[in-house]
């Protein structure tokens, strides 16, 4: 079943065409790779959908719902989580905390003004957080400052946030950009932890080796245009890819 | 960052200062701030710098226009006291409400930017404010001369009663003037540091410092954070205007001047002073700037020349004539070094001060320090 389709989306940005006429569609419950060289058009892409960026032209489906005009709060509530290039993290907040927030934006909405309460007694909450801390491995620095962790850290710290939200959508923007091999090999594996809990991801992607270890299936995107999609060992193989991505060099 | 609270810890705490507010008139007197009339502005600007710490402490945003607030609610203080009568509740509640109101409009609008554009649109707003007090609105302001009770005025509930002198604000018959009114004060100070604490620990308030952290996260995280900011900035607003009134219960008296842009300016250093972003610290620097601009605006000439009088002559009166720009009405000199040092040694405020002293205890039985205790700092 199709959990996400675009159809026809263009955008430039002046004279630039950075997405030229975009189809694409990610089944449930897989992982689907975006690949392309530098200025493909991936990022943006990405931001179309997410709706930090309004396509000229085109729609988002996600299910039933058109994503096209929603606000990103909006996109969110719906069930489509995102994990940026350089982690987005409330930096100044414990980790604890960094994960109650999106744990009680999924309970209580957009806006609750829940004043005079105390937070350390919703224990509804902090149970949710610390057990999602515990999965990705973060349990015993619940109370360090998130602004304070490795790099490696933050990333699982963010993807701990987005999964504490149950989304049925993850979108991950590069998510071992600028990490050592042995970090690279730990966000694998903790991304095919979370594969069994059915959740939809979209990955952009630099790196073949995490492409290739992840991903269902591949789209590459060249200069705004996809040029080829299909399985994962399809794509290596295919000579228009790497004269485009690769200049003809093997993988 | 207060990482380990509970209920408890809470309630003792408030408990404490409580106990350490109620009895400022008697732990204050030796340093000679013992007296009704500067207990009160310690009060009644504790209670204005919780409301702006709320605001400014928690998400970041920085208002130049908190006395906007201030003057409203003094005004509407004084016209409650000239309709309905002299009681100081509803002049409270009408305070509360009428800047809530004005809060919510100025927001509304100035909310739309962050940052530097925030704080000039909030600046802009309090000066319209201001001018519109002292010129256009004077049939309801009164202008430069200040808006008072007379005699003649209607005061529905208590116009019959009082007769000659001077109309002053009472409590079911007790005068607030004097240590009656710093009691007032007093209580109305401590309700509201109670609301701010629940505040900090709330859900609520963990979301206002997730928009000072980062709006781009809580955004992707289904968070809008307008009503967010908007909702704190109408609460600081609230007090504010608390605090206005509580000006005009101990004087019943409101001037456009209290809406100028230096009475803004002045809550910010308190704040900053203080410790932006903790419970105690915004009171603190409120305090010591109303304690140190009664003491050294009293200073004159004369008075420098008895403290060093000591010193030969020549070495006197250069020290007495550049010291001497320093106090009187150039206190305000003082009033800047203190702040540059503050600012440049103890970025944190006041409170970081003390969470370094206490450290330095911590360290001098010479166990070695759980490094759970000190890890969250780095």
């Amino acid at each position: 079943m199709e959990i996400l389709r675009v159809e026809g989306v263009n955008k430039s940005f002046g004279g630039l065409r950075a997405l030229n006429n975009v189809n694409f569609s990610v089944e449930e419950g897989t992982v689907h790779a975006i690949i392309g060289p530098n200025g493909a058009g991936k990022s943006t892409f990405l931001n179309c959908m997410i709706g930090r960026l309004a396509p000229d032209t085109g729609t988002v489906k996600f299910g039933d719902i058109s994503l096209t005009g929603m606000k990103p709060y909006e996109i969110n509530q719906v069930g489509v989580s995102r994990v940026f290039q350089t982690p987005e993290i409330f930096s100044e907040l414990t980790l604890l905390e960094n994960v109650m927030i999106p744990t009680m934006a999924k309970r209580d909405g957009v806006f609750a003004l829940h004043a005079f309460k105390r937070l350390d007694q919703d224990t509804e909450i902090v149970d949710q957080a610390l057990h999602m801390l515990e999965d990705v491995g973060l349990a015993e620095k619940k109370d360090s400052i998130a602004g304070s962790l490795s790099r490696g850290d933050k990333r699982r710290l963010e993807l701990a946030m987005c999964l504490s939200q149950e989304p049925k959508l993850l979108l991950l923007d590069e998510p071992t950009a600028g990490m050592s091999r042995a970090d690279t090999n730990n966000t694998i594996d903790l991304l095919k932890r979370i594969g069994d809990r059915g959740i939809t991801k979209v990955v952009i992607e630099h790196d073949m080796h995490v492409v290739f270890s992840l991903a269902d299936k591949v789209t590459v995107l060249a200069q705004g245009t996809i040029i080829a999609e299909g399985k994962p060992e399809d794509i290596k193989g295919d000579p228009r890819v790497q004269e485009a991505y690769l200049g003809g060099a093997h993988l | 960052m207060a990482t380990q609270t509970s209920p408890m810890r809470d309630y003792i705490f408030f408990a404490v200062f409580a106990v350490a507010v109620l009895t400022m008139p008697v732990w204050l007197e030796p340093i000679g701030a013992g007296y009704p009339d500067l207990l009160q502005k310690f009060a009644i600007f504790g209670l204005f710098a919780t409301g702006f710490n709320l605001l400014f402490g928690l998400t970041g945003y920085l208002s130049f226009g908190h006395a906007a607030f201030l003057g409203v609610g003094s005004y509407t203080a004084v016209w409650t006291f000239k309709l309905l009568g002299m009681n100081p509740i509803p002049a409270a509640i009408m305070a509360v409400i009428a800047s809530g109101l004005f809060a919510l409009a100025i927001g509304y609008v100035s909310l739309r930017r962050s940052g530097i554009y925030f704080s000039i649109l909030t600046l802009a707003f309090a000066q319209m404010s201001y001018n519109l007090a002292y010129s256009v609105l004077t049939p309801i302001t009164n202008g430069e001369t200040g808006l008072r009770v007379l005699q003649s005025d209607p005061r529905l509930f208590d116009g019959s009663t009082e007769s000659d002198g001077p109309l002053l604000s009472n409590l079911f018959g007790i005068e607030m003037t004097g240590y009656a009114g710093f009691y007032f004060c007093a209580v109305v100070l401590l309700i509201g540091f109670f609301i701010a604490q629940r505040i900090f620990r709330s859900p609520f308030g963990i979301m206002l410092r997730a928009v000072k952290t980062n709006q781009n996260r809580m955004t992707y995280t289904g968070l809008n954070p307008r009503p967010y900011t908007l909702a704190a900035f109408v609460i600081s607003g609230m007090y504010a205007g608390l605090a206005g009134a509580l000006m005009c219960i101990t004087d019943p008296l409101a001037g456009a001047e209290r809406m100028q842009w230096t009475a803004s300016g002045e809550i910010v250093l308190m704040t900053i002073l203080g410790g932006a972003g903790t419970l105690l610290g915004p009171i603190f620097g409120a305090a010591l700037i109303k304690y140190f601009e009664n003491i050294f605006s009293a200073f004159n000439e004369q008075t420098l020349h008895e403290i060093f009088g000591f010193l030969p002559d020549w070495i006197e009166y250069p020290i007495v004539s550049v010291s001497s720009l320093f106090v009187g009405e150039g206190w305000h000199l003082t009033l800047g070094v203190l702040f540059m040092l503050i600012v440049i040694f103890l970025p944190g405020g006041l409170m970081e001060g003390i969470a370094r002293i206490r450290k330095l205890f911590r360290r001098k039985p010479g166990k070695a320090e759980p490094s759970g205790a000190a890890a969250p700092a780095e």
